[in-house]
């Protein structure tokens, strides 16, 4: 089974990001590389990125034919993702494992949800 | 047929006896995979344009030991005394035991110590013959997932004291059926929408039914080998008629039943009429059973639900679990009625394994429907399509929510949703 784990950040984490040392921002920055070693050494991760912020956003729309970017950041949104692990895993537990050693999962920002296979019996 | 595909059919066929001879003269599995894969790559490029050799087993063992030998050098110290007894000669073409070697590698692949998802791309390579760029397209995972989880999976067996011969003979049963399972992943796997993107996929039902059909030539009287391998054929020969051109999945009571597969029915019914007359009744025959009473009906309204059921109950007795359980519910409604099936579902339910099964719902749902309360079958269709972890299950719980919903003046008619499997 193919899950996402969804690494979110918000104006807290934000500020408590600026407000480690840079010791500190290492060795948060190290848990990711480290997960992200033996998630490929474990043959279970697809794929893994961190994104750039949120205001180099663009959001898309199409009217009437036409496709009209606006620029971020969009107010609206308290929480956004700020990275995500691709993993394939026997079991969800196992993936809650993984992301429990992300640093963001401290502040309750990391969620897990199945992705849908493309595989199934018909009814 | 391409000569390229003559190729890579009799290529995939080689595979895992020049494998087995290698292995046999040389030990060490895992260099000897990585040196008959390369092997295979070579072939797959030179053999379309200059020709098949006169003896292409020969060629392949020939070139596979050169690169074995190559790798080895280049490997530890602790490598490199084992491959001071190599010999260089290439082999002696047709004294290889195939028979024999084909089984114990697909063993050796699903091998205790492997996770499943392992032993599906090591059994896929090294007995199925695909290489890990094939096989990373048909899990829609990256190559290097793949090759990882290979590389790995080939160091576990050497740790764990793996070996390429066959097991004690009271091992054997359980080995034989770890390999039914991963066979059966790879069917699964590739029963899918068989459209556009999904080729690919679909391809390893293609492959599944074929190392099955291997297995049950070193395995004639193993009755849950050939259940196995009845069940896929009696499965597979519904495709024609299980997707509509949008993709979507058709229920097995509306399909066109003069699509399917007539030859593929034929010889699962056949399979698993001998079987059953003669082995010992297990999981996979009961199944391919239940399948071929399906394949066997002309129309949806003949199906003999009566014997569906008892062979539910039959499979509830040596295999129960969640999933036989709501089959067999269903069943249940098309025998004594929906309301009898319901008060039933309502039992299972407080089963915990059940409860927060997302089947449930789904069966919910159409146990409703057919009862005509299809207020209530809308709500569970759309409660169910929200927990399942299949797209194109998903797409048709929607599409039987949809259905049902109260239209200006009243609802539709007809359209019963299928059993849900």
């Amino acid at each position: 089974m193919k899950y996402l784990i969804m690494v979110y950040s918000n104006p807290m984490t934000r500020t408590v990001w600026q407000g480690f040392s840079p010791a500190e921002q290492a060795e948060a920055w190290q848990a990711h590389a480290a997960l992200n070693e033996d998630l490929a050494a474990a043959g279970e991760l697809i794929v893994s990125q961190a994104l750039a912020d949120p205001s180099l956003a663009k959001r898309v729309s199409v009217r009437e034919g036409r496709t009209i970017t606006s620029d971020g950041p969009f107010a609206e949104a308290k929480e956004h993702l700020a990275g995500f692990y691709l993993v394939e895993c026997e079991t969800i537990e196992h993936v809650i494992e993984h992301a429990a050693r992300i640093p963001e999962a401290a502040f309750g920002l990391v969620e897990v949800r199945p992705v849908l296979e493309p595989n199934g019996l018909e009814p | 047929m391409k000569l390229a595909t003559q190729v890579e059919d009799l290529l995939r066929e080689l595979a895992p006896q020049v494998l087995g001879a290698l292995v046999r003269r040389y030990g060490g599995f895992d260099t000897c995979e990585d040196a008959v894969q390369e092997a295979l790559l070579a072939a797959a490029v030179q053999w379309p344009t200059q020709g098949v050799p006169g003896d292409p087993k020969g060629w392949l063992i020939t070139v596979a030991s050169r690169r074995q030998t190559e790798l080895l050098r280049n490997e530890s110290a602790r490598r490199r005394r084992e491959a001071t007894a190599i010999r260089l000669e290439p082999a002696e073409p047709g004294t290889a035991p195939e028979v024999d070697d084909t089984l114990a590698l697909l063993l050796l692949c699903c091998h205790p110590s492997l996770t499943p998802v392992s032993q599906v791309a090591l059994t896929l390579r090294a007995v199925g013959g695909l290489s890990t760029a094939e096989i990373a397209r048909a899990l829609l995972v990256p190559e290097a997932t793949v090759a990882q989880r290979i590389s790995r999976a080939k160091q576990r067996i050497r740790t764990s004291g793996g070996e390429f011969r066959m097991p004690p003979p009271d091992e054997l049963p359980a080995r034989v059926t770890a390999v039914l399972r991963v066979l059966y992943l790879i069917f699964n796997e590739g029963y899918t929408a068989s459209s556009g993107t999904a080729l690919h996929r679909a391809e390893l039902t293609t492959e599944a039914i074929r190392l099955a059909r291997q297995l049950r030539d070193r395995l004639p009287d193993d009755g849950e080998v050939t259940g196995l391998l009845a069940l896929m054929l009696l499965t597979d020969a519904r495709r024609p008629a299980r997707t509509r051109p949008d993709g979507t999945l058709v229920p097995l009571a509306e399909q066109d039943r003069s699509r399917w597969d007539a030859a593929s029915i034929a010889e699962g019914v056949r399979l698993i009429t001998g079987t059953l007359a003669t082995a010992p009744i297990g999981a996979y025959q009961l199944q391919a059973a239940i399948a071929a009473v399906h394949d066997e009906s002309r129309q949806a309204a003949d199906t003999d639900w009566r014997q569906i059921l008892g062979l539910y109950d039959l499979l509830q007795g040596i295999a129960p679990g969640p999933m036989v359980t709501l089959n067999r519910i269903v069943a249940v409604a098309m025998v004594h009625g929906p309301e009898v099936a319901l008060r039933q579902l309502t039992t299972a339910e407080s089963d915990p394994a059940l409860a927060r099964h997302h089947r449930v719902h789904a069966v919910r749902a159409h146990l409703l429907d057919i009862a005509g309360d299809r207020e209530a079958a809308r709500t569970y269709y759309q409660l169910a399509a929200r927990r399942t972890l299949s797209l194109p299950e998903k797409q048709y719980l929607e599409s039987r929510a949809a259905h049902l919903a109260p239209p200006d003046g009243g609802y539709p008619s007809g359209g019963a949703g299928g059993p849900v499997r």
